[in-house]
């Protein structure tokens, strides 16, 4: 795991020695540019772009968790239960809308700009959180659930000491996959006018500048690729329990 | 002291428990035995309140539990079921601690008790405390269960096939730390099983229970001499009766002065041990010592063969 | 065992869901029914159900759904519920078809009349009814792909009947029949195309990199972080290199391997579906039981003997699950590939977007949603069926 953290570290001082001094970097890119063309994007900083497309990923992931905990929380209590079959089979469908589709079809009602991707990318986000908690809250075993009865919890208890901490591990690989569909949706969310990084793999695609492709390509890429192993690693730390078993 | 009076419980139209009426003398181990869907389980259940009674009601201490919120009644009244049930997220330390927590104890007296208990249960605290359950044998597990019934000193001690989950060498030990235990601390333990062997061996009073109703409830000779029906008969096996009434004797009563060849036996053993050592080494008397080694005198095989007959 | 200790006397007649069916109905009948654009640019006018249906039809659609969100109130047999909510829907796609016919001017061609906020409410309403109906009867696989082939053919007959033909959709449809059907066949086949590679390359690889613990980890690392990479990122990685190939390769560019259009989708494509077949085809043969090998072993079977008839068969449902998987990941990531001039159903969501047009967006969206999720349905009853069959 040492191996893991420092080669994250170094991705992320490169991505942060990129993102503060792009021009630095302009020899590497100008091979793919053509007639002269600019190798670096700069109608808008890269800087900028990485923390807006950032925070409305942050934005709408938070969001979604708190719903989608919410809704898996109240489905699985004995009032909720009859909606739970399907909720289920509504996570499970709804998570066959193509995540553009969805963002496509938010800007009749939001207009252009960040409004519609951050409704996008929440609606879609939810669904995958949505399905891991259930998962997580299922998969507390009788016995366990029986001894915590046995002792004495109230059902507010036993949800917030025995039954959310052991779903902890599932409930976050569910934000994981949730926040990583979203980096990538957030990106296309640049065609509806909101201002992240896909702007300059837009532009490049437009201009017919790969330079610029492959930068805003590698920005986005190396941020996933940050995002997933650190949340990866908060859900290890979360599992712990789990591991060294007899 | 635990009163059940003409308790019931219906499933939907099924009668799982049919007008059960026993007292349990505080300070007993009372064990209900019966094979499973007999509603022994349901029984256990419905004196914590796990399961609400459709009819009667249970005293303990003479005060009506359904006065009592449930949640407050279980933090009085140990509870250990079979595959232990332990949290997996917590360490050994934080699950003995639950209802200690919960009664909200300040932290220095409950990690008092904490390493009070896991030296009860012969855990080295600085070793097992941090563990994880899945780092713990089955045994390990088992105690930690019992020690986490245990935290919040009950009076009442409720135990659903504890020692199911165990194998048979481990499960012996575990039965002997739970009698060793249960004479230190006095606690009143209501046990379920299905076997009949570990009834006889630990129990008290023994209640036997078929298809919703209570059978028998009596001590385990008059269960052994005298059971109530058929199927009491069958469940202790016709075959074992003489030894399982040995089982319950010990040496004491039956020693007489005189001298026998070979090795002696322990003062605490039953006439069963004396049987088979006799038999088995082709004795017609056994010497018995104490404690401390001194020959006591010895114990015949006829003595042993005279007390196997059924009394009349 | 569970506490069932709760008293039966709560078993009322109101369904709990129904409540939300029936509120959610009635708000419907509240809401425009259709939106009428006397052209594509100017701003819509609502119309209300009887308004756009004037008489009799307004006041039978208003009724029938009245009835149908009553009915979802109560505690019905699931069969009666789902007859209840398929009717309902019925008559919703007539109206809808009518209201729009009376809305638009005789004649007119430039117009567009689109459903509004009212018909949405109510097939959200008795789509939650259907669904909610088809999980409470527990379908079996091969009932639930009759019900698919049976909508799907409603479906086309209200589309063919041309009782639709004045919608908006259907006018953009109309206006550009066949780049649709090209695109279609475009999407298809990237979908397709690289699902067959993914499985193609996936599975020996799977097969071959499964006894050895580190190739395993060093594959399965590669290819989860390949996974991560957003799509129109990867998409775009994947330009340079193929530009390049296609500028120094002739016979690349011969077969069409060019910068930007299909290639670089295809093959982005490809390495996405590719982490899915590789773990569950190692999941799979994970999950053989010892047991098994060792017997097949005892029985004197040689490796690959033991792979074909022992552990490829066993495997056979994790692989399938694999498919199910990248089919509907798939054809969700196709409508991507035209931001990079790769065709498929994309090119209306974008073109749509771009134009402000959402009558072109659904003409992209909605044949996306339908094939992915069609694909679902019939890939899960045949990941079912596999799996029963492999346990009894």
């Amino acid at each position: 795991m040492k191996i893991g953290a420092l080669s994250r570290l170094a991705v992320l001082i490169l991505l942060g020695v990129f993102l503060a001094r792009p021009d630095w970097f302009g020899w590497l890119f100008t091979p793919l540019t053509r007639n002269g063309q600019a190798a670096i994007y700069t109608q808008n900083s890269l800087l900028n772009l990485t923390l807006n497309h950032l925070a409305i990923v942050a934005a709408a992931t938070l969001a979604g968790s708190i719903v989608a905990i919410g809704l898996a929380v109240l489905v699985t209590r004995p009032a909720g239960r009859e909606f739970l079959p399907l909720s289920r089979t509504l996570a499970n469908a709804g998570q066959t809308f193509p995540p553009v589709a969805v963002l496509a079809l938010a800007v009749p009602v939001l207009g252009f700009g960040a409004a519609p991707t951050l409704l996008a990318l929440f609606l879609y986000g939810l669904l995958p959180i949505f399905e891991n908690a259930l998962a997580g809250l299922a998969s507390v075993s009788p016995d366990v659930q029986e001894a915590a009865r046995g002792t004495g919890m109230t059902d507010g208890q036993r949800l917030l000491r025995v039954e959310l901490p052991l779903a902890l591990p599932t409930i976050l690989a569910g934000i994981r996959i949730s926040a990583i569909i979203s980096m990538g949706t957030a990106t296309i969310g640049s065609t509806v006018a909101a201002s992240t990084l896909g702007e300059t793999i837009i532009a490049g695609l437009i201009n017919s500048n790969l330079a610029f492709v492959a930068q805003g390509a590698l920005v986005v890429g190396a941020l996933a690729i940050i995002v997933n192993t650190s949340l990866f690693a908060i859900e290890r730390h979360f599992s712990r329990y789990r591991r060294d078993q007899r | 002291m635990i009163e059940i009076e003409h308790l019931s419980k219906f499933f939907d139209e099924t009668c799982v428990v049919d007008d059960v009426s026993m007292t349990i003398p505080g300070g007993a181990l009372a064990v209900i035995v019966g094979t499973s869907g007999s509603g022994k389980t349901t029984l256990l259940r419905m004196i914590n309140r796990l399961v609400e009674p459709s009819s009667g009601r249970i005293l303990i201490d003479g005060k009506d539990i359904s006065a009592i919120p449930p949640h407050e009644l279980r933090r009085q009244i140990g509870y250990a079921i079979q595959g232990h049930g332990l949290f997996p997220h917590r360490t050994v330390g934080q699950n003995i601690a639950t209802v200690p927590h919960l009664l909200g104890w300040d932290a220095a007296k409950v990690s008092a008790r904490v390493e009070e208990l896991l030296d009860l249960f012969q855990l080295d605290a600085a070793e097992f405390r941090d563990r994880y359950p899945s780092q713990l044998s089955g045994g390990q597990q088992q105690r930690v269960g019992v020690a986490r019934a245990l935290a919040a000193a009950p009076k009442l001690l409720l135990m659903d096939e504890p020692f199911g989950a165990l194998d048979p060498i481990i499960r012996a030990r575990a039965q002997e730390d739970l009698r060793q235990i249960q004479q230190r601390l006095g606690t009143t333990i209501v046990l379920v099983t299905h076997d009949m062997n570990e009834a006889i061996h630990l129990g008290d009073r023994i209640a036997v229970m078929d298809r919703a109703k209570l059978l028998q409830y009596d001590t385990p000779q008059e269960i052994v001499i005298r059971p109530a029906t058929e199927f009491v008969g069958e469940l202790l096996g016709s075959g074992e009766r003489p030894f399982r009434l040995l089982s319950l004797q010990p040496l004491r009563p039956y020693i007489e002065p005189g001298e026998a060849p070979g090795a002696a036996l322990d003062v605490d053993a039953s006439l069963r041990d004396a049987l088979e050592e006799a038999l088995w080494s082709g004795r017609a008397a056994v010497p018995v010592r104490d404690g401390a080694g001194k020959t006591l005198g010895r114990v015949t095989l006829a003595t042993a063969i005279r007390q196997a007959a059924r009394p009349q | 065992m569970t506490d069932n200790s709760t008293p039966l006397s709560s078993r009322h007649v109101i369904d709990r869901l129904g409540i939300v069916i029936f509120a959610l109905a009635v708000a419907g009948l509240f809401c425009p029914f259709v939106l009428f654009r006397a052209n594509r640019i100017v701003a819509g006018e609502a119309r209300y159900a009887l308004d756009a249906l004037p008489g009799w039809p307004g006041y039978f659609l208003l009724a029938a759904v009245g009835t149908g969100a009553v009915l979802a109130l109560l505690r019905l047999d699931s069969r009666l519920r789902l007859a209840v909510s398929f009717a309902a829907l019925a008559i919703l796609a007539v109206g809808l078809g009518w209201a729009v016919d009376s809305v638009t001017p005789a004649g007119d061609k430039i117009s567009r009349t689109a459903p509004a906020l009212g018909f949405w409410l109510e097939l959200l309403a008795f789509g939650l009814l259907a669904a909610d109906s088809v999980v409470r009867l527990g379908l079996k696989p091969l009932s639930r792909i009759a019900l698919l082939i049976a909508v799907s053919v409603a479906i086309a007959t209200i589309l063919l009947s041309g009782i639709w033909s004045d919608l908006s959709v259907l006018r953009e449809y109309a206006n550009r029949a066949d780049v649709f059907w090209r695109e279609a066949a475009t999407h298809i086949a990237l979908a397709l195309g690289s699902l067959v590679a993914a499985a193609l390359v996936g599975l020996p690889l799977g097969i071959a990199i499964h006894p050895t613990k580190r190739l395993r980890a060093v594959v399965t690392g590669l290819l989860s972080a390949v996974q991560t990479i957003p799509s129109i990122a990867l998409f775009g990685l994947l330009i340079a290199p193929l530009a390049w190939l296609a500028a120094t390769v002739p016979a690349a560019a011969a077969i069409g391997i060019a910068g930007i259009g299909a290639a670089p989708a295809m093959l982005a494509l490809f390495l996405y579906s590719l982490m899915p077949v590789v773990s569950n085809t190692l999941a799979g043969l994970d999950a053989v039981p010892p047991a098994a090998n060792v017997a097949a072993r005892g029985m004197g079977m040689t490796d690959a003997e033991r792979l074909l008839q022992v552990q490829l068969p066993l495997a056979f449902p994790s692989i399938l699950a694999a498919i199910r998987i990248v089919l509907v990941q798939n054809i969700g990531l196709a409508t991507v590939a035209a931001l990079i001039g790769g065709g498929g159903f994309g090119v209306f969501v974008f073109q749509g977007v771009g134009q402000t047009a959402m009558d072109l967006v659904l003409l992209g969206a909605v044949p996306t949603v339908a094939l992915a999720f069609a694909s679902a349905v019939i890939l899960d009853a045949a990941v079912e069926l596999v799996s029963v069959k492999g346990r009894t």
